[in-house]
């Protein structure tokens, strides 16, 4: 750990910040990343979907930002899939590749647009 | 610094280290490593969760999925299922009986409902050896907000309007208690935290230090602050290793950061905090006797006044506070007195955590606002009693509280309406008995134990629970009489009101509350050599009913003492001359033909 003293008020607050995504997890997060893993997903790729995401995340500096992984929904035929929650809305992507994960986490989960011709589902 | 979208809690507290916790963690990480999730699983080993009998506890984020009695073999599931394949493992879930067969999260199952943790609240949601994490969650805030904004009376003045009031069982005015040693005169001043818990049945405090550390540091030297010491002492007993070394570890990363030694933030405010270690004794949870020991002398009791405000850690002005009571301070700072004051009663403010033992569904710590019942505590956090058997009593504030009954299970609990039936707030232990418990049978088990804890200064402390004792003794061997009752009651009322110090004042408490409550039950030894709940085994008798026996005779092949003579043809008689009360017939008799009165 790094051992420099704390001095003032916006000392400890550098350090919450710094240290954020050590709770961030657990906080629960504004927007939630879901990405299916079951074997149908994992067979179409949704591992290396997941990686790009906690890459791409990572990249940006993204911090409240939700990672779950759930199991087959019964869409298979369309996987690998990736659910985004922003402000209540659910929004699925279907066939998706992880060189589209930088243009989803670009446009929805940071600027609130859907990525239309992606979407295959939607449910408020 | 990479992102973890996942947490993995594992409570390390005391009770789920014991059921295997550390081994669980080990699981975790070689099988995330194993999978190459080690980059985005995070491990993180916690405080106490409060549900120790559901342990070792496994909490696995962001969805918040709690996971009960996990042992290492559930690791490779939860993490090949839940954690990489998202499908949560129900197996493993909490069950909440019929009406509510598996609850997945944490809030909605039905112990942590009703609760509101403060004291708690990082306890089981933060790693206790990273400083940071305590930070995170707005630690230190209040030490920094309190030296840059605050004068130290205006840190006492939030105390005083915060109504909180001393934990550890005394119910003193916390802000009252600060400005006596603050209006002091001294050059030198101590603040100590009296970690030296030591009722049978409790552990709130061990909890609160084994799971956030950092609290009662801040609230330590928010107090220090505020009364101007230099120095402090946590006196904590010798028998919580896991404690002091997570103590030392916090004390160790808070210097690192300058939180604690010299001019802490870069303000004139100094502050130097040690540990000692107790050896254990009772008494020494008494502050003077506290006091003694940390001096190097034998834990022992004087007489007050002068109190330690004035007269305390070697002659100079000193404020002792409990673990919870420190824990609390950080949040009101930073919150505010009226905040803290909001909830509870009109004169008993905030929150209280209690250990709820016995005989209830789920022991474990609760930290619950105060005017709450005793029936919320015990029926709808603990899930009432466990199989589903009468409540009988339960006693309240450890050895020196008292024994409440069914009657008062609707009181509200507040220092003043526990005190008005006969028992005390006390620390917080809450030991819950049944029908089977014999209440004479538990007046001697806690007065034993006070009996034992005595330090032998004064003579009626010394010399009155030990005849009292004797006295429980005969009465449980069936051998009391009358009179004996009477020289109990005398005795009890003599120690309580002559004694020097609390133990010896409240040791006659679980006595005095059972002839209260119960005092049919010491009648019944004394006049018909009967105990009703069937508890006292001098006083105990076992037959046979000749009208259910089959005459199989595995009774009479099964008494350790061969005092069940006869055959199959003519049938079995216990002989109790010989009998010695084992129940080991009762127990085998496959048709329940075996009487125990």
């Amino acid at each position: 750990m790094e051992q420099k003293k704390i001095t003032s008020l916006d000392d400890l607050r550098r350090i919450r910040e710094r240290s954020r995504d050590l709770s961030s997890a657990r906080s629960g997060g504004g927007t939630t990343v879901i990405v299916g893993m079951g074997t149908c997903g994992i067979a179409a790729g949704a591992r290396e979907v997941l990686e790009e995401v906690m890459a791409e995340l990572a990249r940006r500096d993204l911090r409240d930002v939700a990672v779950q992984t759930t199991g087959c929904i019964g869409m298979c035929q369309d996987e690998p899939l990736l659910d985004v929650i922003r402000s209540g809305q659910r929004v699925t992507y279907g066939h998706v590749k992880p060189e589209d994960v930088p243009l989803i986490v670009a446009e929805h989960v940071v600027n609130g647009r859907v990525v239309e011709k992606m979407a295959i589902g939607r449910a408020d | 610094m990479a992102i973890f979208r996942s947490h993995v809690l594992v409570c390390s507290g005391t009770g789920c280290t014991s059921s295997g916790a550390t081994e669980v963690i080990d699981s975790f990480k070689k099988e995330l490593e194993r999978r190459k999730l080690d980059q985005e699983v995070l491990v993180v080993p916690t405080g106490c969760h409060g549900m120790c009998e559901m342990g070792p506890i496994v909490v696995v984020y962001p969805e918040g999925t709690f996971y009960c009695k996990v042992k290492k073999n559930d690791v490779h599931e939860i993490v090949e299922e839940h954690i990489f394949k998202g499908r949560p493992v129900q197996r493993l879930m909490y069950e909440g009986g019929v009406d509510m067969p598996k609850v997945p999260h944490y809030n909605d199952i039905p112990f942590y409902g009703k609760q509101r943790r403060i004291a708690l609240a990082n306890c089981g949601y933060i790693n206790p050896d990273n400083i940071d994490e305590y930070i995170v969650r707005g630690g230190y805030e209040a030490l920094g907000k309190a030296l840059t904004s605050m004068t130290p009376a205006a840190v006492i003045e939030e105390l005083k309007v915060s109504g909180l009031r001393g934990r550890g069982g005394g119910g003193f005015p916390t802000g009252l208690k600060w400005s006596f040693c603050a209006a002091a005169k001294g050059d030198k001043k101590y603040v100590i935290c009296n970690a030296d818990e030591g009722d049978p049945g409790a552990f709130m405090d061990r909890s609160i230090l084994e799971g956030d550390p950092h609290s009662v540091i801040e609230g330590m030297l928010l107090g220090a602050y505020a009364m101007g010491a230099d120095e402090g002492y946590i006196y904590c007993r010798a028998e919580y290793p896991l404690a002091i070394a997570r103590l030392k570890n916090a004390i160790a990363q808070a210097e690192g950061y300058g939180l604690l030694g010299r001019n802490i933030m870069n303000t004139p405010f100094s502050f130097e905090l040690h540990i000692k270690e107790g050896a254990g004794a009772f008494v020494c949870g008494e502050e003077t006797a506290l006091m003694a020991s940390i001096e190097g002398s034998r834990g022992m009791p004087r007489p007050r006044p002068p109190f330690p405000a004035n007269y305390g850690l070697w002659g100079k002005p000193t404020n002792i506070n409990n673990v919870e009571t420190w824990a609390n301070v950080p949040q009101i700072v930073n919150r505010g007195g009226q905040w803290y004051a909001s909830m509870g009663t009109d004169k008993s403010k905030g929150t209280k955590v209690f250990a709820l033992t016995g005989k209830v569904k789920h022991t474990g710590l609760v930290e619950v606002p105060m005017g709450i019942t005793l029936r919320e505590i015990i029926f709808d956090i603990g899930g009432g009693i466990l199989d589903d058997r009468k409540f009988k009593a339960v006693q309240i504030g450890g050895p020196s509280g008292g024994c409440l009954t069914e009657e008062h299970l609707d009181t509200p609990v507040s220092y003043e309406s526990l005190t008005a039936l006969g028992a005390i707030m006390g620390s917080g232990g809450l030991v819950v008995m049944d029908d089977s418990n014999c209440m004479v049978d538990v007046a001697k088990f806690f007065l034993e134990f006070t009996q034992k804890e005595s330090c032998g200064k004064c003579v009626p402390c010394r010399e009155g629970t030990k005849h009292m004792l004797l006295i429980l003794e005969k009465i449980t061997a069936g051998e009391g009489t009358m009179e004996d009752l009477e020289k109990l009651e005398e005795l009890a009322l003599m120690v309580r009101d002559m004694s020097l110090c609390g133990l010896g004042q409240t040791a006659p408490n679980p006595v005095l509350t059972t002839l209260r409550y119960f005092r049919d039950e010491y009648v019944a030894h004394i006049k018909e050599k009967r105990c009703p709940a069937g508890a006292c085994s001098a006083l105990l008798r076992y037959t046979i009913m000749q009208d259910l026996c089959r005459k199989c005779g595995i009774c009479s092949r099964n008494c350790p003492v061969q005092c069940i003579p006869g055959d199959r043809t003519s049938g079995y008689v216990i002989d109790q001359e010989r009998c010695i009360r084992c129940g080991t017939c009762f127990e085998k008799c496959p048709f329940g033909a075996i009487e125990k009165k």
